[in-house]
């Protein structure tokens, strides 16, 4: 099976870099995958989780706040924060939805408010899908 | 002349001085190592952020009113100088040839007739710009008691920074630190922030027809403001490095030093040693010859 070039980018460091061959990335208007050959993209992410599929194996990123670009030369997906989902600190997410709670409180547009609450429900399935432990695949 | 115990006393303090130089160097050289990786780790995201956002930005060139920060506020009348300095000092000219540069831009605004304000970050850029511009300052951030330096701090600095923008209060910002160039070498920088100073789009034919979603003002109004943060949290990085550099290469300095002196000292001391007791045996021949 044909593969791409993937890398998953934080500011802090390069989290992944490799070869997949398919690539599913929570985009803001909906889940895509990406196979070889994808045509040129630039998606905007939301909170959620990505999956990248090797050979057999399959590794789970949470990700959150940033894009993907896809170009002849592969994937990239720079995301504010990248970490494994072994890696997932319960309490880091917790205050991440806490603080999603008082931007919804404090949104002073609708704009605003409904990007907040938006943020909201994404992390609350991140952490939903984390209790559930994966039962099902990410598709 | 000092006598001999005076010579030792100092000798002594020399050398204590010396270890903890020595010490300094080592500490600060296995830090640069650990800086320089993670200054190193967080190129490859700034500059991906460069090239989208120069391809995003000249799609949209010419197509309605282009972002703030991009386009800038249509003034040049305020300017922000966010000067980024290191907390500690025993490190050489460092902290002192960031602050030159700020001072030297500031001044030159203020002979054009603009308005300048000064935003610090590190406490030894503080301490320098507090005594010549006082009323300047409009804000002050510590990072001291950050062990190491993470995209949250750059995150909430950029904030500040948009809130203010948000509030008309400056039209221009320009950051100020000192880039990485190796151990010996640091470059004191000014980069222009807002409005973002975007590369061309690379020219070459190769350059792919993205496809965007959602929409290409969507994103741009998500990027630019992490953009700003992303520059500042490359400038703190490469601060981070630059100190230490700076840092092991003057403690290097004062341990050699230490060394010098330590030897000029010695030599005296036995000099003064060896007078001494040839004076006594002066004094005994003489003595015994009086007999």
């Amino acid at each position: 099976m044909a593969t791409l070039p993937f890398e998953l980018v934080s500011p802090e460091k390069l989290v992944f870099s490799g070869t997949a061959t398919e690539v599913i990335v929570p985009g803001s208007e909906g889940e895509f995958g990406v196979l070889a050959g994808h045509a040129p993209f630039i998606a905007m992410l939301k909170p959620g989780i990505l999956a990248v599929k090797g050979e057999g194996s399959l590794q789970r990123f949470f990700v959150r706040g940033g894009f993907a670009e896809v170009n002849p030369s592969g994937l990239t997906v720079l995301a504010e924060e990248a970490t494994p989902v072994e890696e997932i600190d319960p309490a880091r997410l917790e205050q991440h939805i806490r603080d999603a709670e008082e931007d919804v409180a404090d949104a002073t547009s609708d704009e605003a408010r409904q990007r907040a609450e938006r943020q909201l429900t994404d992390l609350r399935q991140v952490a939903e899908a984390l209790e559930a432990g994966f039962a099902t695949p990410a598709h | 002349m000092a006598s001999l115990k005076d010579l030792r006393n100092r000798i002594a303090s020399v050398k204590a001085t010396q270890k903890i130089t020595k010490a300094m160097q080592m500490v600060a050289a296995a830090k640069l190592r650990r800086a320089q990786m993670a200054a190193e780790a967080a190129r490859p995201y700034a500059q991906r952020m460069d090239t989208v956002l120069g391809n995003l930005a000249s799609g949209l060139a010419g197509e309605g009113q282009p972002p703030v920060l991009i386009a800038g506020t249509g003034k040049d009348e305020n300017h922000l100088l966010l000067v980024c300095t290191g907390e500690r000092g025993l490190c050489g000219a460092f902290n002192s040839s960031i602050v030159r540069l700020a001072r030297e831009r500031a001044q030159s605004l203020l002979a054009e007739g603009k308005d300048v304000k000064i935003m610090c970050v590190g406490r030894k850029g503080y301490e320098q710009l507090r005594r010549i511009y006082p009323d300047r300052i409009v804000e002050v951030v510590d990072l001291r008691g950050v062990r190491s330096i993470g995209f949250k701090e750059a995150h909430d600095i950029a904030s500040k920074i948009l809130a203010m923008l948000d509030q008309g209060k400056f039209d221009v910002c320009t950051l100020f630190y000192s880039a990485f160039k190796s151990v010996i070498q640091q470059v004191p920088t000014a980069q222009q922030i807002i409005p973002a100073t975007l590369p061309p789009p690379s020219e070459d034919e190769a350059a792919p027809v993205y496809e965007y979603e959602p929409v290409e003002e969507e994103i741009l109004k998500d990027l630019l403001p992490r953009n700003v943060a992303v520059q500042i949290f490359r400038a703190l990085l490469e601060n981070q490095a630059s100190f230490y550099g700076a840092q092991m290469s003057a403690m290097d300095n004062a341990t050699r030093n230490a060394g010098d002196m330590i030897k000029k000292q010695t030599l005296t001391y036995n000099r003064t040693r060896q007078a001494m007791i040839t004076k006594e045996l002066i004094e005994i021949i003489s003595g015994a010859e009086a007999l």
